[in-house]
């Protein structure tokens, strides 16, 4: 029964992921291309590199794209479900039991203290994000390896966002189209 | 509070809308949450939505759909952890599904490569101005505590790669060390 399979497969994945992103890869691998056999590596390194290209989390997207390969639409479906479900499940659990008892003196200090380290994570995971902008995934960063056309696209956009106000997303896509327009001419010019 | 229909159908567009253009991660959503819901309709203070990343970060699962179920059921119990569920995946779900049938084209393309470039830039000055924000409220608030852990938690993830669930338990014991420490010294006064 290729549905339940890759519900049961795509629920674990849902279940073990602590961390997001990045911290769900090695799971989803082996479950994906060593357990199952449903993906080869190179499929599977064309599936990371569709999600970093594509918006969502890459639990998703791998549910998506193992799914449909698999068993077309009903097995993406299935797939997503399973994926989500144990997130669904506690997550609920955890805000319900944060909304009833977050006034006890306890549970605030934890929150107090836990509040300055998610603005902190925030922050380092925002680094990590432009250390691959400026200076590509694999490279060193070495000072004469930056892409000064993408610092340059970062310095507007904090300008258009701390000084215009402008809405993020319009901002986010506004830096895509910069980029793209620098480097039609940087074509023309070289 | 506006009224409870009104809050779901808000809730799926501007679920479905903050995924549809979250390239990047699951921080970049909590950030784009955080503009929408605490800046954009005052739905949810801003130390309470703080509370509400940390739990959908300490979860298991994608922090996006974790962040979606916490914000939807804070704001309108079960229906609204559903609704915006389905407006956060919906959008990977349908653009993934098209993108992998023109996989290779799209790999390809130079056009698109250069706007997902642009708006990796794009993303991290959105997350800076964001931070930039939360930051001056944590060194606003004078407590020395906040400001250290803020630090530390910085440099354990960015410059030491400790893993999240690490940090966000230590801080955990340390809150729970703080309230037993104040309750022993306040109960012998």
């Amino acid at each position: 029964m290729i549905y339940f399979e890759l519900f049961l497969s795509f629920l674990q994945i849902g279940a073990f992921s602590f961390g997001g992103g990045y911290a769900a890869m090695p799971l989803i691998q082996e479950q994906v291309v060593t357990g199952h056999h449903w993906l080869s590596m190179t499929e599977f390194t064309d599936l990371i590199t569709l999600s970093q290209m594509t918006p969502g989390p890459i639990a998703i997207n791998s549910a998506t794209f193992v799914g449909l390969k698999i068993a077309g639409i009903p097995g993406a479906i299935v797939a997503t479900m399973g994926c989500i479900l144990p997130s669904c499940i506690i997550v609920t659990l955890i805000a319900f039991l944060y909304l009833r008892y977050r006034n006890l003196s306890a549970l605030q200090s934890v929150l107090d203290t836990l509040r300055p380290a998610v603005v902190a994570l925030v922050a380092s995971a925002g680094i990590s994000i432009l250390i691959t902008a400026f200076w590509g995934s694999s490279a060193a960063i070495v000072f004469t390896n930056t892409r000064w056309s993408l610092v340059l696209i970062f310095l507007i956009c904090i300008v258009l966002l701390q000084k215009c106000k402008m809405n993020p997303i319009v901002v986010m896509i506004l830096a895509g189209i910069m980029k793209t327009g620098l480097s039609f001419i940087q074509g023309v010019f070289v | 509070m506006p009224e409870k229909k009104n809050i779901l159908l808000k809730l799926f567009i501007s679920t479905l809308y903050l995924s549809a253009f979250t390239f990047g991660g699951g921080y970049v959503i909590v950030t784009l949450m955080k503009k929408k819901f605490v800046d954009g309709y005052h739905w949810i203070e801003e130390d309470e939505m703080l509370d509400l990343v940390a739990i959908a970060q300490s979860s298991p699962g994608a922090i996006a759909v974790n962040g979606a179920i916490v914000i939807g059921y804070k704001l309108a119990g079960l229906a609204g952890a559903l609704v915006s569920i389905l407006g956060t995946i919906l959008p990977p779900f349908v653009i993934l599904s098209v993108v992998s049938a023109f996989y290779t084209t799209f790999r390809d393309s130079f056009l698109v490569s250069q706007m997902l470039e642009g708006m990796q830039a794009g993303v991290g000055a959105v997350i800076a101005a964001v931070v930039y924000e939360m930051a001056d409220g944590v060194l606003h608030s004078h407590s020395l505590l906040s400001n250290c852990v803020m630090l530390a938690a910085f440099l354990a993830s960015c410059i030491l790669q400790i893993n999240v669930i690490y940090i966000i338990l230590a801080c955990g014991l340390l809150g729970i060390t703080k309230a037993f420490y104040r309750k022993r010294r306040t109960s012998a006064a």
